[in-house]
């Protein structure tokens, strides 16, 4: 057992942290996120060109990383900055393609930054509950259609290529019966895009009759979702690590130079003992993803726990670092110029994101209960 | 970075689970599991039967009859002797005082007091806090004025635990009033057989006694039991704090206890069905054994780093609230899983030969008492508010 990051880690985290702090400034971040596309695919390019893509996918892929160390040293740094490219729809939907196999070449031109790909999976009515699904597929002949609605698809307009859930047979909340397509965009697929509360490009997805190639088999959908989420849950904690400690160091700062009483405000302790506490539960913060990240390979009910776990505790301590770090700032804290806004904007939205902290709660017994 | 046990760590796992199959004292293992009052003999004997097998001292180094364990084996050894229902071994000496004479003892020192430590010759206690200095330790006003080849020690200790056990007191004491509090301290080796001292024990709110007063009039002190240097003593004295912090991250003590109180909410019914279904009771538990995991994985990070089987100051302080945070959330879902049943309790059924028939379940009768005896945890070892304050100034700077 050990906790260190290998040398090639050390590497990927420092190239990218390097990077970022270089060319990702937030006043640019805002920016990319009033474009058209909601996101710079300039970026995107030079992330392709600088191996980031890659990170999120094994070597049998064309990848060089994909492991659970990977994705925490890499969304923690894409939290630190904000980053707003597709990162999270490309782990997603690119996990889902891996493990169902027969799209090699797709991946590699994802890798390349030449395609873009999302998971269309969640519904109107699903709320975080990963077996709901209403969109149905039909067949004729060997051909599929697929008609549906699919809500706030992360990275849905950009994608050229998506990754859709569909039902094949079983009741609406069976977990049997589910299975995946790949769909191009069409007219038979209507996408109303949209930017999320932080920033983020997502998507109202209407698929009518769209043709569609079936993944990895009939009914095999719900257990490639569960070990794609697995890992964006764990990558998105990541992520939501970096943004907490961003804030964190924002907020200690601002501590060293505001000054109230004549002193800086830091020194009182109706303040300072509470970020001594935001330091204690970073930790934890830190240690939750590390026991999800090294996991992510582990037996299912394990993996499941842990990763359960880790986005319940990023809910919790989330939100304090979140609240604390805008109290502690005062009126500065409420403005969209200071950037200490954007980072709680995004902690507290991760919360939304693939089961909020009572959904993994539950879930977390309930796995408990099936150990 | 691998979070599965090598094959190593699973062997010694393995070994150190047969030593205590085997040697564990299945009468102490009773009262542990019961949760009976310990005697001084029985914790004597534990640590006789780890010391012959080499274990009694894991934090500390081979040179001086440590097991030379990593931070990982340490772990295991301690999350195996709490799950089999091993005593706590006495910290005073061996993780308090044994650092500092190691670091800052003279070597006639660590030869005369390291190996009675692990034979068991000296039981130690702490002569820290006094009754006008607490969190304010470094205001402490015990003397120590030098009179020839002796210290003249006047003045009193306060919150001792075990101190009626013990032959020995490692004392801070005031040797100077020149300059700021912290420069005047000394840190003294006293035998509490000399002559001037006295020790009162102070009952706790749940009845026992753990903790003493010891008073000093005019009780002399050879000089060689001064430790390092005449009014350095702070350093030192913060540098066995770290170590004492460490210990109560209470890692494996903690999973142990909600291994119990895992029993204890399957066995207790609420509306026919086990309290531990119930989904408040179960949402409750399930964030305090998330909390701990990350906790677990916390403790190892940082001692994976510490030198010497003690983290940095700072760091010992974030284990030290996180982990009493921890523990006593543990104490208080017990506690609330008896209902009614919390309320029964009987002192004399906490002694080993106590023959009665229990009033409700027979784990019932310790369980609110600890919830009431482990409120000290926030409190000793500097107090969590302590603890906040030397992180906000050695991490954050203020």
């Amino acid at each position: 057992m050990n906790f260190e990051l290998n040398e090639d880690r050390t590497l990927l985290s420092d190239t990218l942290s390097r990077f970022l702090s270089d060319n990702y400034q937030i006043e640019k971040r805002h920016g990319f996120v009033m474009t058209d596309d909601r996101f710079s695919r300039e970026m995107w390019a030079q992330f392709a060109e600088l191996g980031m893509i890659g990170a999120l996918f094994t070597e049998e892929f064309g990848g060089f990383g994909g492991q659970g160390a990977d994705l925490m040293v890499v969304f923690e740094a894409l939290g630190r900055n904000l980053v707003v490219e597709p990162f999270l729809p490309t782990l997603l939907a690119g996990s889902a393609l891996a493990r169902a196999g027969g799209q090699e070449n797709l991946i590699e031109q994802v890798i390349a930054g030449e395609e873009m790909i999302a998971l269309a999976h969640g519904e109107p009515a699903g709320r975080y509950e990963l077996s709901h699904v209403e969109t149905s597929a039909t067949k004729e002949g060997d051909a599929y259609t697929i008609s549906g609605n699919k809500a706030v698809v992360l990275g849905g307009a950009s994608a050229t290529h998506l990754v859709v859930s569909a039902r094949t047979s079983g009741e609406v909340d069976a977990q049997d019966g589910i299975s995946l397509f790949l769909v191009e965009k069409s007219d038979a697929v209507n996408v109303r895009d949209y930017g999320t509360l932080d920033g983020y490009p997502a998507a109202e997805i209407q698929l009518n009759k769209a043709s569609a190639t079936l993944l990895g088999g009939e009914g095999a959908g719900f257990d490639i979702l569960e070990e794609a989420f697995a890992k964006a849950t764990t990558a998105v904690c990541a992520e939501a690590f970096g943004a907490m400690e961003a804030a964190k160091d924002l907020t200690v700062e601002y501590m060293h130079t505001r000054k109230q009483f004549g002193v800086p405000i830091g020194k009182f302790q109706a303040l300072n003992h509470r970020m001594a506490d935001v330091l204690i539960e970073l930790e934890q913060m830190r240690s939750a993803v590390i026991n999800a990240a090294g996991n992510l390979d582990a037996d299912r009910i394990t993996r499941e726990r842990e990763v359960s776990a880790c986005k319940h505790l990023c809910g919790t301590i989330g939100r304090q670092v979140a609240e604390e770090s805008i109290q502690i700032h005062g009126g500065m804290g409420m403005t969209w110029e200071y950037p200490v806004g954007h980072f709680a904007k995004r902690i507290i939205m991760i919360d939304h994101l693939f089961g909020d902290t009572d959904h993994h709660l539950e879930r977390y017994i309930e796995l408990g209960r099936a150990a | 970075m691998d979070l599965a046990y090598s094959q190593e760590e699973e062997s010694f796992r393995n070994e150190v689970r047969s030593f205590l199959d085997a040697k564990l004292p299945a009468r102490i293992k009773t009262k542990m599991k019961l949760g009976k009052r310990l005697t001084k003999d029985d914790m004597v004997e534990w640590h006789a039967i780890l010391n012959e097998q080499g274990w009694l001292a894991t934090n500390w180094p081979s040179e001086h009859g440590g097991p030379g364990w990593t931070a990982v084996q340490k772990h295991i050894f301690d999350e195996e002797c709490w799950s089999a229902g091993a005593p706590r071994t006495v910290p005073f000496g061996l993780n308090m005082l044994a650092p500092v004479l190691m670091k800052f003892g003279s070597e006639e020192q660590k030869a005369h007091y390291l190996p009675r430590i692990l034979d068991g010759t000296d039981w130690w206690c702490q002569g820290y806090s006094e009754p006008g200095s607490g969190s304010d330790l470094a205001s402490l006003r015990t003397s120590a004025v030098r009179d020839g080849d002796h210290y003249i020690v006047n003045g009193q200790k306060t919150w001792t635990t075990l101190g009626h056990f013990a032959n020995w007191i490692f004392c801070l004491v005031r040797t100077s009033t020149e300059g700021k509090p912290q420069e005047g301290i000394s840190f003294l080796l006293i035998d509490m057989d000399t002559p001037g001292i006295e020790v009162r024990p102070i009952i706790l709110l749940e009845g026992e006694h753990e903790v003493n007063e010891i008073f000093f009039d005019n009780v002399k002190v050879p000089v060689g039991n001064l430790v390092g240097e005449e009014n350095k003593g702070w350093t030192y004295a913060k540098y066995l704090l770290t170590h004492e912090r460490t210990g109560t991250a209470n890692v494996g003590n903690s999973n142990a206890a909600l291994d119990k109180l895992k029993k204890i909410a399957a066995e207790q019914k609420k509306g026919g069905k086990p309290l531990s279904e119930d989904p408040f009771f179960a949402a409750r538990m399930a964030k305090v054994e998330m909390e701990l995991n990350a906790l677990k994985t916390t403790n190892l990070r940082i001692l994976a780093q510490a030198d010497a089987g003690a983290a940095a100051g700072p760091e010992s302080s974030m284990l030290k609230v996180k982990g009493t945070i921890v523990r006593l959330e543990i104490n208080d879902l017990a506690r609330r899983a008896l209902g009614p049943y919390a309320l029964p309790f009987s002192s004399e059924a906490l002694e080993e030969g106590y023959n009665e028939e229990p009033v409700g379940p027979d784990y019932a009768n310790p369980i609110a008492a600890k919830y009431f005896n482990n409120r000290k945890m926030p409190i000793f070892a500097g107090s969590n508010e302590v603890q906040r304050g030397i992180i906000s100034k050695t991490k954050l700077g203020f």
